[in-house]
This record gives structure tokens, sequence and C-alpha cells, in this order.
């Protein structure tokens, strides 16, 4: 169970107040934190509890649901070979989080990434541009109402998309 | 004088068109310049086993030293302005192998970043079906190009002066 | 003497980019200075295009984002979706994917070792290596009916039996590739031009290397021991035997000696598996995923029916969301799948190694010069449609 687990207990521990949920399914531990905490508790994962590999940073467009966003981290222990994942949700009005380039430069480009395809910006970032598309795109693709055949085509009716 | 003369001292007589477009055809000079996918199947054509050589197809790293340009893969919406500087680049005359599904209509990638087919930039001259084209099948898909070559009329003859280009019979 | 920084644009266009990498290089003199990676050139939009097609018919785009190795980029879907959906898949199905996942692990590193080499000058290799991949490609051709996108994992199983004479196919690669990694280590490993073109040549310490998140072989070359075949063991990895190896001097040439030797604990391990190689069947005992059996589709109406609705439907996967991630030939190959308990994936997040390998060329190759550049991008092993996906 979530509870059981090492890292779970630690940061309930310390961060009982920014904790909001934690959840095991398949096997995966993941932590739901308040998103003005998540560099601290990412901090404190790396830090204390050895998850010293940031594997990813994305994110899921949850729309029509609030909060909008959900920025999530996956985390991996090199020494002691095990992961956990990490959530922040991000609401449509302050569309921002901290960045985690701090912590880790694997999270500069994966960070740019989000911010082009999703629009999420994170704070502190040292070159927070587009990477995948154009300088001048207008949109940000994976947003759920971002159609898939882009703004300025009218879909085929003829297949799944 | 030490040049070997095969022929002797005779004369061949030909007429402008089979010499040029015979030369021509004899030495497609591609860019290499893959995209995606199709591009490791277009190194595998030039590699050991099907080997591009043997019909004078000899790859490029320069447009202005090519003469085709094989699109070998998906055209997205921030690459088309280079391939069209490259394309520009390129001296005449010049032609444009469409190779894979991508590059001929967008292929499965329906999607807000992807130009639906090259031809809505440049003028195709071989389209080569597959996802991506067997090295089979881009060598047929070359030999069409070397048909087509074969049967241009008076494209040399007009870009000194003689005469207009006219279109080859169908 | 005054001097100035020059300005330099390499690609997209370029023979030594492998692909549509532009890379803007700051230079003084011959030096690099700073290093502007641009990407996206090839963002052909996979993960918006998969929140639109079925479980199913995701798989075919998943070929196309390392097309050097498609059957590991299947692998790492199917896993993460199998896991979501809580199915065990058959033993024989278990062992084809391991056998067919380190083939394409050798056509993989076969591409790699052919194209650095072709940069840093060895043309010879760049043969001999295609030569041998026509081998790999002939039994890809014959198990799924295409040379390059396979797209024969299923989430379940296989697409199909495998064909007569698959083992012996195999065991020809068995037998004969250590012979040949023996020739590229000879025309390599002692060549003079081929050590000073790589010895001290991207060095990345252990601790950057973990910092910047590289992964796979570039990482193992760094001397971090981490191998995810070995430490988070998936589709029974474990059950297998083989070497996990380290460098030391974080260079390029470690990087070689590593994916060398990854090759041939390859064809150790597809020896092995071919050992286990038991009859049965290809997919799970799981019909509201997987296909019914062809008789039963032909002969009956509820198997049409049900062939018919898997196939025009797909299924339904229960709500949740998973992480996979396995240890693909670049490194660390993740799909982060969340469901909304639809037919289709909710969000499909892939991680590529390749993207957050090429994050720390500018760590890698600053201060060396230009024409290192070309031998750091090689031993990073990118492939852009995985990067830009």
């Amino acid at each position: 169970m979530a509870e059981n687990n090492r890292a779970v207990v630690k940061l309930k521990e310390r961060f009982a107040d920014a904790l909001l949920e934690t959840k095991e399914f398949r096997g995966e531990v993941t932590v739901t934190v308040k998103k003005e905490k998540v560099l601290e508790v990412l901090k404190c994962l790396k830090e204390d509890l050895k998850y010293d590999f940031l594997v990813d940073v994305t994110a899921v467009d949850y729309l029509g649901q609030e909060p909008r966003f959900m920025v999530v981290y996956q985390l991996t222990s090199i020494p002691n070979k095990d992961k956990i994942r990490v959530k922040a949700p991000v609401t449509e009005e302050d569309c921002f989080i901290d960045s985690a380039t701090a912590l880790w430069n694997s999270a500069d480009w994966l960070e740019r990434e989000v911010y082009d395809l999703m629009g999420i910006k994170f704070v502190n970032h040292p070159n927070l541009v587009r990477i995948l598309m154009t300088d001048d795109w207008v949109g940000h693709p994976l947003r759920k109402d971002y159609p898939v055949q882009g703004p300025d085509r009218e879909p085929y009716k003829g297949r799944l998309s | 004088m030490g040049v070997n003369q095969p022929l002797g001292d005779n004369i061949i007589t030909t007429s402008l068109d089979s010499l040029v477009n015979w030369a021509r055809k004899s030495s497609i000079w591609p860019m290499t310049f893959g995209l995606a996918c199709c591009a490791i199947e277009m190194m595998a054509t030039g590699a050991a086993k099907h080997d591009l050589d043997r019909f004078g197809i000899i790859f490029r790293a320069s447009p202005r030293q090519s003469d085709c340009i094989i699109i070998a893969g998906t055209v997205t919406k921030k690459m088309l302005p280079v391939i069209q500087t490259v394309y520009e680049q390129m001296p005449e005359p010049k032609w444009v192998v469409a190779m894979g599904a991508c590059a001929c209509s967008g292929g499965i990638f329906d999607t807000y970043s992807v130009v639906q087919g090259i031809d809505e930039a440049l003028p195709v001259d071989v389209y080569i079906p597959g996802c991506p084209p067997r090295p089979e099948a881009l060598l047929f898909g070359l030999m069409k190009l070397q048909d087509k070559i074969a049967n241009e009329k008076n494209t040399f003859g007009s870009s000194i002066g003689l005469g207009d280009r006219l279109e080859p019979a169908a | 003497m005054s001097t100035e920084i020059m300005t330099l644009n390499m690609g997209p266009q370029h023979p030594s980019t492998h692909g549509v990498l532009r890379l803007v290089v700051e230079l003084d003199g011959e030096v690099i200075q700073k290093i502007t990676p641009h990407i996206g050139y090839l963002h052909r939009g996979v993960e918006k295009l998969s929140e639109h097609r079925t479980y199913h018919q995701t798989i075919p785009l998943t070929d196309r984002l390392d097309y050097l190795a498609p059957m590991s980029n299947n692998l790492g879907y199917v896993l993460a979706v199998e896991k979501l959906l809580g199915i065990e898949i058959p033993e024989r199905a278990k062992t084809v994917r391991i056998i067919m996942s380190e083939l394409t692990r050798l056509k993989s590193h076969l591409v790699w070792i052919a194209c650095h080499a072709l940069d840093i000058g060895a043309m010879t290799v760049f043969l001999y290596a295609f030569r041998e991949r026509e081998k790999v490609m002939d039994i890809y051709e014959k198990v799924s009916g295409a040379r390059m996108t396979s797209n024969y994992y299923r989430v379940g199983g296989l697409s199909r039996e495998l064909y007569d004479g698959f083992e012996r196919d195999v065991k020809d690669v068995v037998d004969t590739f250590p012979g040949c990694f023996d020739t590229y280590e000879g025309l390599l490993t002692k060549n003079t031009i081929w050590l000073q073109r790589t010895v001290g040549n991207g060095v990345i310490s252990a601790e950057d290397a973990i910092n910047y998140g590289i992964s796979g072989p570039a990482l193992r070359g760094s001397g971090v021991d981490f191998d995810l075949r070995r430490d988070i063991p998936y589709s029974g990895y474990e059950e297998y035997d083989f070497k996990v190896p380290v460098g030391e001097n974080c260079d390029t040439f470690d990087r070689y000696k590593c994916r060398l030797v990854e090759m041939r604990e390859a064809v150790k391990i597809i020896d092995q598996a071919l050992k286990k190689l038991k009859p049965g069947p290809v997919l799970a005992d799981a019909p509201q995923v997987c296909y019914p059996p062809k008789e039963s589709v032909y002969n009956s109406i509820e198997g049409l029916i049900h062939h018919f609705k898997i196939a025009s439907e797909g299924f339904p996967v229960p709500e949740g969301e998973v992480y996979q991630g396995i240890e693909a030939p670049k490194g660390e190959l993740g799909y982060y799948v969340v469901s909304d308990g639809s037919n289709r994936p909710y969000r499909m997040r892939i991680r590529p190694p390749s993207f957050v390998n090429l994050s720390a060329i500018e760590k890698m190759a600053k201060g060396s010069m230009l024409a290192d550049l070309v031998a750091v991008i090689g031993t990073l092993d990118i492939v852009l449609g995985e990067i830009d996906r």
C-alpha cells in the first residue's frame, strides 16, 4: 500500500499540509502535492530520499475539471532502484508553477516542451521559449481544446480522428 | 598521346536530346537529405546490398552539386521553408522524388504540424508509395525517373536558345 | 589583435546531424563556445494523434518514433497498456518479445556504429554494418511483414504466430554476429584515427550525466551502473543472465566500447531465449481485449461479432494512470498513459531518451573543436523521430 512506502512516510512527516493525495495503482506510487510546495517536495525527494534521476516532466489537460492541468514528475532512484510519481495541480487562471531546473538540468528541455505544447509557465526557468513548434506558433497543441488537424483546417469526416 | 581511343577515328551521330538525356539519366546525383524513417531505407538502398552506385546515383552533400532531391520522410510546417530553400539552391535541371506516404500525402500523420504532401510546395516528378518504401521500390521509382528524363524533349536546347521546350508525348 | 566570435549554422540539412537537427554554434576560432540546438523539425504530433486513436490504432504510431528500433517502441507501449488492464501475457509471447527486442537492439546499434564511423571517416564499417543489418531486417520482414515499421506486438501478446524456420534464422544471427563484431573492433578499436577522434572527446562525469537525465549506454559509459532490464525488470528480463557494461573515462571511446559489449550481450540473451522458446499460445486469454482465434471468426457468428467489435470499437481500459519505462537501445523510453475508462488514451506521454540525452550536448562539446562536435552527435546516438515525436 502507498502508506507503507518509505517516501510517502517521510513526506507525510515533513509536508503534512502540502500533501493532497497519495495513491498506489498497479504498484506505482503517486503523490499529489500543492503546487506552491512542489519544489520543496522534489528537493526532499532528491536529497534525502535519493530519488536522484528526474525521468520526465509532463502535464495532463483535464479540460472541464477544476483545476484544469496536472503537472507530472517521474522520479527514479538509481541507488534504490525504484520509482515515484509526483503530481501538482495547476489552474487555468494561475497557469504557472516553479521550475525544477534549480534541482536538475534535465528539467530545462522537458519544461520547455510542457510550456510549448501545454502552455504552462515555469517560474525561474532560464530560457522559457518554444522548443518544438516555431516561435510564432499560436496556441498550445496538446491542450484538449486544440483541434488535432490544426485550427485552420476543416477536419476530414471520413475517419476516426 | 597516352589516350586510349576505343572507337578509333570514327564519328557517331545522334540527336542532341538523346545525348543530353542519356548523360543526365545516367548520373542522377541526389541530395543526401533524410527527414525521417524513409531516410534509413534510402541509406539501406545506398549501402552494400542494394548499391545505388550501379545506376550512376551518388549522394551529394551539397544542393549546389545535386540535380535530384529525394524527399524521404514527413515534411512538417517548420521544415518546409528549409526544404524550399534547399530546392532553390539546386541548379537546373532538377527533379523531385516524393518517397513514402508522408511525402506523398502526409501519410498517417493528419495533424496540425504536418504538411499534407510535399506537392503543396514543390513540383513532384515521381511518387513512391510505402511506409517506408522498400529499397526495391525506391530503385523502381528512380528508374521511372530515368525513363522520364530519357523522354524529355529539347530541354537542353531551349536553355541555350534553340527553340522551345516540348512536352513529351504521353 | 582583436578576435571575434563567429556564429555557424549547422543543419537542419547537414549530412552529419542524423536527420533534421539544427545546431547554432558559436566559435572562437575552431573552439566551440556555445551550442544552441533547435529541434522540432520533425514534430508530427504523435501524442496528440494518439488521443484520437483507439489503443490498438496507436501501436503503428509508436513504430515511427525511434524508427531504428520499432519493436522496442511497441514493447514499451503495449507493456504500459497491459499494466493498465492488469493482464498477463503467455510465456511464449514474452520470450518472442525478448528475442525481437534484443534483435532490435542489435539493429539499432548497427546503424549507430555505421553512422558514427561514417561521420568520423571510416566508411568500411558503414558498408559492413548495413550488410549485417539486412539479416535482421529479413527476420523482421518474415515475422511481421514489414522491414521497418513492424507493428507486430499487440496488447495481450503478438499479432501472429512465428513463421517456420524462425529459430534457424535467429540461430544464424547468434552464430555469425559475434564474428562480425570482431571485424568492427578490428577496424576501429586500435585504429589511430579512431582513437584520436574518440578518446577524451565528449566527456561528461557520472554526476553530470545523472543531473542531465542521460540514460542508456551514454549513462553507463559515464560509469553509472544502471540498466532497467536488470534493475527494474519488465517483460521477464529477470530470468536472463547478462552483463551490464560500464565505462570509466566517460568519453566517446568508452561509450563505443559499452555499446559493443551490449551488442554481444544482446546476442547472449537471444541465445538464452531461443532455448526457452516453447510452443504455446501467443495471445493472452483475455476475450475483452484480444481477438478471437481465426477458426472461431470464420465458423461462428459470435466469433465474427467479437472480432468486429474489437476491430471497430477497440476495448475499454480501466481508469487510471501508469508509467512504463523500458531500456530501449537509446536509453530509458517511457510511456505514461492516462486512461479515463474509454477506448482511447486520454493522454499518452512518451518519454524520449534521445530528447533528454541531446539536451546535454552543450555540456559535452563545449571547449572542443568543431570537428569533434560530429563525434559527439554520433556518440549520443540520437533519432529525430523520437526527439520531436
